[in-house]
C-alpha cells in the first residue's frame, strides 16, 4: 500500500456494518478504491461480499459506518445509503451474478432502459445509439445492438450488463462472482476487457472466490471471512496457500478419488431424444453408460439439456424416443417413487424449489421419501417416534447442523441443506445416484462434505452421474467425463485424459462463445 | 424498523397472538358501534351475556358453531393441500339433500340401520359432489376457485327443483319444503329444551380425525408437503394428483356431514334457507384457525358467539346485527396481523 497516497481514493468504505438477526454479515469493514486497480474482493459463501457490495450499490441499508465516492474534483463527498438510483449517479455500476437483462428487449433497449426521462415523448434512439457505438469501440465489448438480449450467449449477456455500467459513465465497477458461468475462455477474454478498463481509469471490484483468476488479474486482494476483513495485502507477492487459509480459518481437507475398477453397467442410455417444449430443454442421440463404482461427469454450461437429463434419471421426465435401462432391466416405469423404490438416489439441481419442503421439519424432511415404509405405521397411523429416532441418527452421522429437529428446513443453510438431501437419499443405500451441481452455492466445508460423501458411495459400488458446471469439481471427482452442449453429448473420455483447454472449447461449441439460444448471426 | 423471521415461536406468543387479535378486533368495532350510537360497553356486555351468558346462550352459541367446525374443517384441510374449495356452500346441502333422501322413511330398512345410513349417505354426496372439480382441476387444470363456487348455485337450483318436485312433502300445501326425516333417523338432543343436538358430539370427533389424518397418517403428510411445495413433494415421488382427489373427497364430505347434522339434527326437514351462509362462513374459520384442525373449533365458537350475540345485542338496543359480519371481518384481518408477528419479530 506504499504508492496509495496523494490521491483521494475513488471509493472509501469506513466502518460498514450490517446484521441480519444474529448474524453479523458486515462487520466494520473499511475498504478503498483507487482509480486504476483491479481489487479483489474474497471469501467463501456467505462470508459477506455480496452484501457489502449490496450496501455500496444501495440495496441495503448499512446499520453503521459511511460510504464516500470521489466526486472527479479530488474530493470525496458522502452516498446517501438505500438508493442504487445516487449509486448509479454517483458513477457506481454493478455487474450481477445473475443478469438483470429484459429478454424479449433488444440490446440497445436493455442498455438504456432507465436512463432516458419517462416523461419524454420519444426516446432519443439515434444519440443513444451512436454513444453505444463508441462505446463498444473503444472498449471491444463487441455485441450486436439489435438481438434481443435472450438469443444472446451468456458471454454476450456478460458483456451487455458491463455495457449498461459503463453507459452510465461508471466510474466505479463491481463484478459479483463473474466468471461463475463462463468457460474458461470466456473468461480469459473478460479478463483482457477488465484489464483495458482499468487501464482507461475505471476502478474495479471483483468478487470471486476462486484464488487463481483472482491472483492473475487483480492488483489488491481484501479477504473477508465471516463478515469480517482479515487480509488486506498486495496481489504481487502473496501466494495461494496464505489466501487460502485466510479465506478459510480451518484446514479443509478436499477428498480425492482413488482409482478404482468399474463393474456391471448400472444406467443405460441408447439414443434418447427429448423434443424441446417450453420449458424443457432438448436432447439429442444420448448414448451413455455409468458403470457401477464410477462417477461419470457431465461439463458444460447450465442450460444446455442439463435439466432434462437430470429429469429423465429423477424420474420427472420421460425420453420422447430411446431407451433407457437400470442394473441391465428396462427402465421402471411409475415416475420418482418406482425409481426411489428401485434403487436410485437423487441429488436435485435446486434445493429449495425441488429437495425440500421449506415449511416442514427437518425430520420430516429426512423422511420425505421414506415416510411410506410399512415398518413406520400402525394401524394406519404413522408412528412418529420412528421418524425422530431414524431422523435424530442421520443428522447426527451426516453432521447436519440444526438447531433442532422440530425447526422448519427453510432456516437451515445450503450447506446443511444439502447435507440433509444427502443423508436422505444415501440412507436407502441407493445403486446409482444422479447428483445435479451438487455443491453449487456451498461453502468449501460443505464442499468438501459432499464430496466425501459421494466419494464414499462410489468406494461402496454405488454408479454415479455427476453433473456440474464446476470444472474443478469434475476434475476432482469424475472417472470419466463428456460434455453436453446444446443437447448432444460429446465422447466420454477418462480423466487422465483431459485437457482443461480442450474442454473448454467443447462446452462453447469448440469454436466461439455462442451458447445455446445464440443463432447463426 | 423491519421485520426480522423468528428462528423460534415462544409457545405463550402462538397461544396468546390470536385472542390478542380476536379483541383487537372487538377494540376496532366500537367505533362503528359509537357511531350507531351505542354504548359500546353495554353493547358489548350484551353481546357477551348473549352469546355465553346463561344456559339458553350457550346452547344456542354451540348449536351455531357444530356446523362452522365442519365447514371449517372442510377448507381448514383443502386450504392447507392448496387446494381452494370454495364450495362448501353447495357440499352442505348435498348432504343435506342426501340426508333428507334417505331419511324420510321412503327405503324399507331396519330402524337402527337409518340414523348411520343417513349419516354415510350425507358424507358421501358432500364428498362425491367435491370430486367432480377436483377431477377437472387434477385433469384438465380447471380452476377449481370458479367451478366450486359456481357449483353452489347450482346446487341451490337443484335442492329447489327437487323441493318442488319429487322431494316435497305432501303435507306442505305447495311449500318447498321436504317430508321430515322420521325420528329413527334424526339425531337425538344432547341437552333437553334446547336446541343443541348430536352433531356438535360429531363435529368435535371430525376435528380430532381431521388432526389425526393430516398429522399421522401418510395421506396427511402427503397433502402437508405437496399444500408446502408441490415440486419437492412430486420430485419425493407423492402422486399429486392422487392425493388432491382424496382431499377434495374428504373436504367434500366433511361439508355434507354439516347438511346432514343441520336437517337430522335441528330443522328435521329440507328447506332452501337450510343454512345462513355456514359454507362461506367455514372459510373465515378456517382463516381465523390458521387451518389447524383443532383450532378450528376454538374459531367457530367465536363466529357462532359474535353472530348469537350481535343477534341479541340487536334485539335489546336496536343496533344492526350486521354488526356481527363487521366483528368476523375484522377479526379476520387482526389475524393476518397476529400471524405474521408470530413469525416474525420487529427490529430497529
Amino acid at each position: 500500500m506504499s504508492e496509495r497516497s496523494a490521491a483521494p481514493p475513488l471509493l472509501r468504505l469506513r466502518g460498514i456494518t450490517k446484521r441480519f438477526g444474529d448474524l453479523v454479515a458486515n462487520d466494520a469493514i473499511d475498504l478503498d478504491l483507487d482509480a486504476g486497480e483491479i481489487l479483489a474482493l474474497l471469501g467463501e459463501n456467505g462470508a459477506g461480499k455480496t452484501t457489502l457490495m449490496s450496501i455500496l450499490f444501495g440495496q441495503y441499508v448499512a446499520d453503521a459506518g459511511t460510504i464516500e465516492v470521489g466526486d472527479g474534483a479530488g474530493g470525496l463527498r458522502p452516498l446517501p445509503p438505500g438508493s442504487p438510483r445516487s449509486a448509479l449517479d454517483a458513477g457506481i455500476g454493478m455487474v450481477h451474478q445473475h443478469f438483470t437483462l429484459a429478454a424479449n428487449h433488444s440490446v440497445l433497449d436493455n442498455v438504456t432502459l432507465g436512463t432516458e426521462p419517462l416523461w419524454s415523448w420519444r426516446l432519443d434512439r439515434r444519440a443513444a445509439r451512436a454513444k453505444l457505438r463508441a462505446l463498444i469501440e473503444e472498449t471491444g465489448l463487441e455485441v450486436p445492438l439489435d438481438r434481443s438480449c435472450g438469443s444472446l450467449s451468456i458471454g454476450e449477456q456478460q458483456r451487455v450488463e458491463l455495457l449498461k455500467a459503463l453507459y452510465r459513465d461508471a466510474r466505479v465497477l463491481i463484478l459479483d462472482e463473474p466468471t461463475a458461468v463462463l468457460t474458461p475462455q470466456q473468461s480469459d477474454r473478460l479478463f483482457v476487457t477488465l484489464r483495458r478498463l482499468a487501464v482507461k481509469g475505471l476502478g474495479i471490484v471483483f468478487i470471486s472466490h476462486k484464488l487463481d483468476e483472482v491472483l492473475a488479474l487483480c492488483r489488491r486482494v481484501a479477504v473477508l471471512r465471516h463478515g469480517q476483513k482479515v487480509l488486506e495485502v498486495e496481489a504481487a507477492g502473496i501466494d495461494k496457500a496464505r489466501l487460502a487459509h485466510a479465506m478459510v480459518d480451518r484446514p479443509v481437507e478436499m477428498p480425492t478419488a482413488l482409482p478404482r475398477p468399474a463393474g456391471e453397467p448400472v444406467l443405460e442410455l441408447a439414443a434418447v431424444d427429448v423434443t424441446a417444449e417450453p420449458g424443457r430443454e432438448a436432447l439429442t442421440a444420448i448414448d451413455l453408460v455409468v458403470h457401477a463404482g464410477e462417477i461419470q461427469g457431465i461439463a458444460g454450461v447450465s442450460g444446455n439439456g442439463q435439466r432434462s437429463l437430470a429429469g429423465l434419471v429423477a424420474g420427472t421426465a420421460q425420453p420422447t424416443s430411446g431407451s433407457m435401462r437400470l442394473n441391465g432391466q428396462p427402465w421402471p416405469a411409475g415416475g420418482p417413487k418406482a425409481l426411489i423404490r428401485a434403487g436410485v438416489g437423487r441429488i436435485p439441481e435446486d434445493r429449495h424449489r425441488q429437495g425440500v419442503v421449506g415449511d416442514m421439519t427437518v425430520w420430516e424432511n429426512l423422511m420425505l421419501e421414506g415416510y411410506d415404509a410399512r415398518a413406520c405405521r400402525r394401524f394406519g397411523l404413522l408412528q412418529l417416534h420412528h421418524f425422530r429416532r431414524k431422523a435424530k441418527d442421520l443428522v447426527q452421522r451426516f453432521d447436519i447442523r440444526c438447531g433442532d429437529l422440530e425447526g422448519p428446513t427453510r432456516l437451515l443453510s445450503g450447506g446443511n441443506m444439502q447435507k440433509l438431501i444427502l443423508a436422505r437419499v444415501l440412507e436407502r443405500q441407493p445403486r446409482l445416484i444422479l447428483a445435479s451441481q451438487p455443491t453449487r452455492g456451498l461453502d468449501i466445508g460443505a464442499v468438501a462434505a459432499v464430496h466425501r460423501h459421494l466419494l464414499d458411495a462410489r468406494e461402496r459400488g454405488c454408479a454415479i452421474l455427476l453433473i456440474t458446471e464446476d470444472l474443478d469439481e469434475l476434475l476432482q471427482l469424475a472417472d470419466r467425463v463428456c460434455v453436453l452442449y446444446r443437447g448432444r453429448l460429446g465422447s466420454s473420455r477418462p480423466r487422465a485424459e483431459i485437457d482443461l483447454a480442450r474442454l473448454g472449447l467443447e462446452m462453447a461449441g469448440q469454436d466461439s462463445d455462442r451458447l445455446p439460444g445464440a443463432h447463426a448471426a | 424498523m423491519r421485520l426480522e423471521p423468528r428462528q423460534h415461536v415462544p409457545p405463550l406468543l402462538s397461544v396468546g397472538a390470536p385472542i390478542g387479535a380476536a379483541l383487537l378486533a372487538l377494540a376496532i368495532c366500537a367505533i362503528p358501534l359509537a357511531l350507531a350510537g351505542a354504548d359500546v360497553g353495554r353493547a358489548y356486555q350484551l353481546m357477551l351475556t348473549g352469546s355465553l351468558g346463561s344456559r339458553f346462550a350457550v346452547t344456542e352459541t354451540l348449536t351455531r358453531a357444530a356446523p362452522l367446525i365442519l365447514t371449517g374443517l372442510a377448507a381448514a384441510i383443502a386450504f392447507r393441500a392448496r387446494l381452494w374449495n370454495i364450495g362448501a356452500e353447495g357440499q352442505l346441502y348435498m348432504g343435506a339433500l342426501a340426508a333428507v333422501a334417505v331419511g324420510t322413511g321412503a327405503i324399507p330398512v331396519p330402524g337402527f340401520l337409518l340414523l348411520p345410513l343417513v349419516v354415510v349417505a350425507g358424507t358421501l354426496a358432500g364428498g362425491l359432489w367435491m370430486l367432480g372439480p377436483t377431477w377437472l382441476k387434477v385433469k384438465l387444470g380447471v380452476d377449481e376457485v370458479v367451478t366450486t363456487l359456481l357449483l353452489n348455485f347450482v346446487v341451490l337450483l337443484f335442492v329447489g327443483m327437487m323441493l318442488e318436485g319429487p322431494l316435497q312433502d305432501p303435507m306442505s300445501l305447495g311449500w318447498p319444503q321436504s317430508a321430515p326425516i322420521v325420528a329413527d333417523a334424526s339425531l337425538p338432543k344432547l341437552i333437553e329444551r334446547s336446541r343443541l343436538h348430536f352433531g356438535l358430539v360429531i363435529a368435535l370427533a371430525a376435528a380430532v380425525v381431521t388432526w389425526l389424518v393430516v398429522q399421522r397418517t401418510r395421506f396427511g403428510f402427503e397433502l402437508r408437503a405437496m399444500g408446502a411445495n408441490p415440486e419437492a413433494a412430486s420430485f419425493a415421488g407423492m402422486d399429486q394428483s392422487r392425493v388432491m382427489l382424496k382431499v377434495g373427497l374428504f373436504s367434500g364430505a366433511v361439508a355434507g356431514l354439516a347438511g346432514v347434522g343441520e336437517v337430522a339434527g335441528l330443522r328435521g326437514y329440507l328447506t332452501q334457507d337450510l343454512s345462513p351462509g355456514y359454507g362461506y362462513a367455514g372459510i373465515v374459520v378456517a382463516t381465523l384457525a390458521q387451518l389447524g384442525p383443532l383450532a378450528v373449533i376454538a374459531a367457530a365458537v367465536f363466529v357462532a358467539a359474535v353472530f348469537v350475540g350481535a343477534d341479541s345485542m340487536s334485539r335489546a338496543i336496536g343496533v344492526s346485527s350486521y354488526i356481527a359480519n363487521l366483528i368476523v371481518a375484522t377479526a379476520l384481518l387482526t389475524m393476518l396481523l397476529a400471524g405474521l408477528f408470530t413469525r416474525y419479530r420487529i427490529s430497529r
